[in-house]
């Protein structure tokens, strides 16, 4: 129980630490980095004191410590799983998917008919249960990464559409106007005016798709693979009760997530410099 | 109404091309049945066959719909072919983890925006949590939550599930809501004396409406693709997850299509019940559109 107790009283003495960061700093500098880093530590230790005071077994919730010693003992069973779910399924299908929905809303773009009729197809679908279509191409594309990226195409397509869509319709009526006056071409329009107009909005639904590809290519295996990739280690751990196995393949997941996320999120920041959130910072 | 040719339009398009890809992908099944027997098909012949195969490849749109119709008025409720009663299964599951998912999700929401320091801590992990493929934990939740020793029903592990998916859209959204009452307004309550409590109720939470509804479509959303995964790990018998798993088990497309659009029928569903709450709520609160 000492064990316990002892992660109660760190949480307490992080909370008091916390507190008095917060209110002296208010917030900026050092504290935006130190108060969300001491709290993740502090749900650590929790967890950890929890698991070992009340001798939870391994086959329920096993400890950081334990999970931690899974990540760095099997890393090259992870780093397979990696490279064929993410590298392969996911990356591939986000590529395909995201380009083959930019050039789409290009291509409706000039029609304001097709538009109209498809804005509310794409938002309807884009909250649907996508991910139930994974057995259907699982079924047409085999057990290999093909039919992974299938699913991530079509889950991330829709998010990016209703997007760049409604980005390419972004620009005020002056600047377009401007244009004309230049007699710009609509090709020149396009690509001078209203695509960089757009990526704000592009860039939106292209970090939304960062998650949906790794969920589609996560969960796609759960309907068969190959014997590697993450969602099959994650099922076939879970079935022999290595639920420390399968918390470090969390673990990479939240980490690749995060890490892709973030990657398009500096790739923002580089595009749309000019956009009023990306300023003052 | 501007929309409804349009609309009409692509969807029309797309049964279209539905029907021409299963004729495109269902024809290689007859070639082979044809030439297994030796005999030559004609193309009306090869059409025909490919819209109603056994087992298609790609069932046609008529398929899908009859085993809808048979899945849904074809069934007694009760009986384990009736989708009704695997979508009931879905739905109360995702209805208890929804309620459940919002409702702490307003109480962390509050205290986050009472709380400088809960501020500076919980949210950086709130927004990164959404970059983390949190569906890959469902089959392990399930399968600790509802083995020994804990034994939880199904339901209550499934509903763990949908009510951390809608958790954090929610939070998330509640507290860019409750900070929405611009910095005049909050002196206008200060000049009253209100209390911070007075506050919350009386500009605050009103304030953050449109906001959570804004929130509450994406988690009900999120909420219903979490409890159809959470259905997928084998062992689960009930729910339109285990119909899809049980479907490309056995090979049985037409059953795994008809699934599908009873799960899409239940999430837009849900999500129009919610647009019509928030039309309804926001028209009454003077906010309406």
């Amino acid at each position: 129980m000492s064990w316990f107790w002892g992660a109660i009283l760190f949480w307490l003495a992080a909370w008091a630490l916390n507190l008095r960061l917060a209110a002296r700093a208010g917030g900026r500098g050092a504290a935006r980095l130190a108060v969300p880093a001491l709290f993740g530590i502090t749900l650590l230790v929790l967890w950890e004191g929890t698991v070992r005071g009340f001798a939870v077994p391994g086959v329920i919730l096993p400890a950081p410590s334990a999970i931690w010693g899974t990540l760095t003992g099997s890393l090259p069973i992870l780093w397979g799983d990696f490279v064929q779910t993410i590298l392969k399924g996911a990356l591939s299908g986000y590529v395909i998917g995201c380009a083959a929905a930019v050039l789409t809303a290009v291509a409706i773009d000039r029609s304001a008919f097709l538009q109209r009729g498809l804005l509310p197809v794409g938002n309807f679908v884009a909250a649907l249960p996508v991910v139930g279509i994974a057995p259907i191409l699982v079924m047409w594309f085999g057990f290999d990464w093909q039919s992974k990226a299938a699913v991530v195409v079509v889950m991330v397509f829709f998010p990016v559409l209703v997007n760049t869509v409604a980005g390419l319709a972004a620009t005020d009526r002056l600047s377009r106007d401007q244009m004309a006056t230049w007699g710009a071409s609509y090709g020149q329009a396009l690509f001078k005016l209203r695509l960089p107009a757009a990526m704000p909005f592009i860039f939106n639904g292209l970090k939304i798709a960062t998650t949906l590809a790794l969920i589609g290519a996560i969960v796609a295996e759960f309907f068969g693979s190959p014997t590697r990739g993450m969602g099959f280690r994650i099922s076939t751990a879970v079935g022999q009760l290595a639920l420390d196995l399968v918390w470090a393949e969390i673990a990479v997941a939240a980490l690749a997530g995060s890490a892709f996320y973030g990657l398009v999120a500096a790739v923002e920041r580089a595009v749309t410099f000019w956009h009023p959130s990306q300023r003052g910072r | 109404m501007r929309a409804l040719v349009p609309v009409l339009t692509v969807v029309a398009a797309i049964v279209a091309l539905w029907y021409g890809g299963s004729v495109w992908l269902n024809s290689q099944w007859t070639h082979d049945q044809a030439a297994r027997v030796g005999v030559e098909v004609s193309l009306t012949g090869v059409v025909a066959d490919t819209m109603m195969q056994e087992r298609p490849v790609l069932p046609a749109p008529h398929q899908v719909a009859k085993g809808l119709w048979d899945g849904v008025m074809g069934q007694r409720i009760t009986s384990k072919r009736s989708l009704v009663w695997h979508g009931w299964i879905t739905l109360s599951a995702t209805m208890l983890g929804f309620a459940i998912g919002t409702a702490a999700g307003i109480a962390l929401a509050v205290g986050i925006v009472h709380s400088r320091a809960m501020d500076l801590s919980v949210m950086p992990w709130a927004i990164a949590s959404q970059t983390v493929p949190i569906l890959a934990i469902a089959p392990m939740v399930i399968v600790v939550l509802g083995g020994p020793p804990m034994n939880l029903p199904p339901l209550i592990a499934k509903a763990v599930i949908a009510a951390y998916l809608t958790f954090f859209p929610v939070v998330v959204g509640m507290v860019k809501g409750l900070r929405s009452p611009d910095a005049m307004q909050l002196d206008l309550l200060r000049t009253y004396n209100a209390s911070a409590l007075d506050t919350l109720i009386k500009l605050r939470l009103p304030a953050a409406m449109p906001y959570l509804f804004a929130s509450l479509k994406v988690a009900v959303a999120a909420s219903v693709v979490g409890t159809i995964v959470a259905e997928l790990p084998s062992g689960a018998v009930a729910g339109l997850g285990a119909r899809l798993l049980q479907g490309s088990y056995y090979g049985q497309t037409v059953q795994i299509w008809a699934a599908l659009f009873m799960a899409a029928t239940l999430a837009a569903g849900l999500v129009a019940i919610i647009a019509l709450v928030e039309r309804l709520a926001l028209a009454r609160m003077g906010m309406g559109r």
